[in-house]
């Protein structure tokens, strides 16, 4: 078990006064408290670390018990009994924490180093209350599964979260489970649960918010000539006219055949086809000729 | 308003051990909603989160009323401009596909 260095951690030196020490804390707690760093876990884990300094370093006794055994704090029992046999009668700190002066320490979320240091949590006189950890997590989904909104159920650390993905949900957008983190600490409000969603790629198409675009192969005569063709959609086929004397690059728009857009019921956007026009290849003779026709006519 | 959605401010303060001085001046400074029915002042439920979070605010970083109105707007923009950054980047990689 690391010994953690709770000045280090504070910033101030082993010789900083009460006030040194709550400045510091303040100063800190400001810049890593989770509600200024919503969906932080870096953030999270420094003021969790913070909240494990200040309260040793905040209370005399436990400070005195800290500095005295320091790194070697895994022998203080062994240095206690020798002392207490040395000089019996005299007050002395309980230590390993079953039966002493720290056994009133609530519940919490500190360090295994604080735990065996101090056998508990918290403080018997101030019962500091501390939010709980929000917790992160990473969803999956097909473009398709952003056509509509639906109901899911995840299991976050044992426990089923039935959660409702809204339709229309981009690649890397987030939302937060209020309520669903971990437990708070002396009776502090749970943390929230970020779920952030990771939409795939989809190889026919590319998303730009709600709109969706793709290109489309379109056969020399249909381009020069006009007619129909058939296109695929996110939701399925559609037939489309083609304008006679189309041009290659071409872009058409199939209105609502996009996306849902998000939080918006009813709504949706585009689907843009552009059109990749083919030049046949393996002419026969006469279609040759037919070609050198209309060029000699256009020329 | 059915009344199991509405908590007393009193309840509240005593729950949270904060003033009802510090829930007015929220209230004042337009950050919550309290709703008033028959001259008694109720925090509805949909504002609990909100203000719970300002409490933490207030006693952990004993930040003030001033200072948590500053903090609300400025988390609202972070989280706007979050929303516009990952939009943007989505946008970026469209068209980085397209080349």
């Amino acid at each position: 078990m690391a010994f953690i260095d709770y000045y280090k951690i504070l910033g101030v030196d082993k010789k900083a006064t009460d006030k040194d020490i709550k400045n510091a804390y303040r100063k800190l707690a400001r810049k890593y408290h989770p509600d200024l760093n919503p969906n932080d876990e870096e953030a999270n884990k420094k003021f969790q670390q913070l909240n494990e300094a200040n309260e040793v370093l905040s209370d005399p006794e436990k400070r005195k018990k800290y500095d005295q055994y320091g790194e070697n704090w895994q022998h203080g029992e062994a240095y206690e009994q020798a002392r207490q046999q040395q000089q019996q009668g005299r007050q002395q700190y309980s230590y390993g924490g079953q039966g002493g002066g720290f056994e009133d320490f609530g519940g919490g979320d500190f360090s295994d180093f604080f735990q065996s240091m101090f056998g508990g949590q918290g403080n018997a006189g101030r019962q500091s209350r501390y939010r709980g950890q929000d917790y992160n997590a990473q969803l999956q989904l097909n473009l398709t599964d952003t056509l509509e909104s639906h109901k899911q159920t995840l299991t976050v650390n044992g426990k089923n979260i039935r959660i409702t993905i809204p339709a229309g949900i981009e690649n890397g957008q987030t939302i937060k489970i209020a309520g669903h983190g971990g437990p708070g600490v002396n009776g502090g409000p749970a943390g929230d649960l970020y779920i952030k969603f990771l939409v795939a790629d989809d190889p026919r198409f590319k998303r730009q918010g709600s709109d969706l675009y793709r290109s489309i192969k379109l056969d020399l005569y249909t381009a020069v000539l006009g007619g129909e063709i058939t296109a695929e959609t996110l939701t399925g086929k559609v037939k489309v006219k083609v304008k006679p004397e189309t041009q290659n690059g071409t872009k058409v728009k199939l209105k609502g055949k996009g996306l849902p857009v998000y939080k918006k019921a009813d709504e949706f956007g585009d689907l843009y086809l552009t059109y990749d026009i083919q030049i046949p290849t393996n002419l026969t003779d006469h279609q040759k000729k037919l070609f050198e026709e209309i060029a000699k006519s256009s020329s | 308003m059915a009344a199991k959605h509405l908590i007393t401010i009193t309840d509240f303060c005593v729950y949270h051990h904060v003033e009802d001085n510090f829930i007015h001046a929220l209230h004042d400074a337009g950050l919550i909603t309290i709703t008033t029915v028959e001259k008694n002042n109720y925090i509805p439920e949909s504002e609990l989160q909100k203000l719970e979070k300002m409490i933490r605010l207030h006693s952990d970083l004993e930040i003030n009323v001033a200072g948590i109105e500053a903090i609300t707007y400025l988390l609202q923009r972070v989280e706007v401009l979050n929303d516009r950054l990952q939009q943007m980047s989505n946008r970026l990689s469209f068209y980085e596909g397209e080349r």
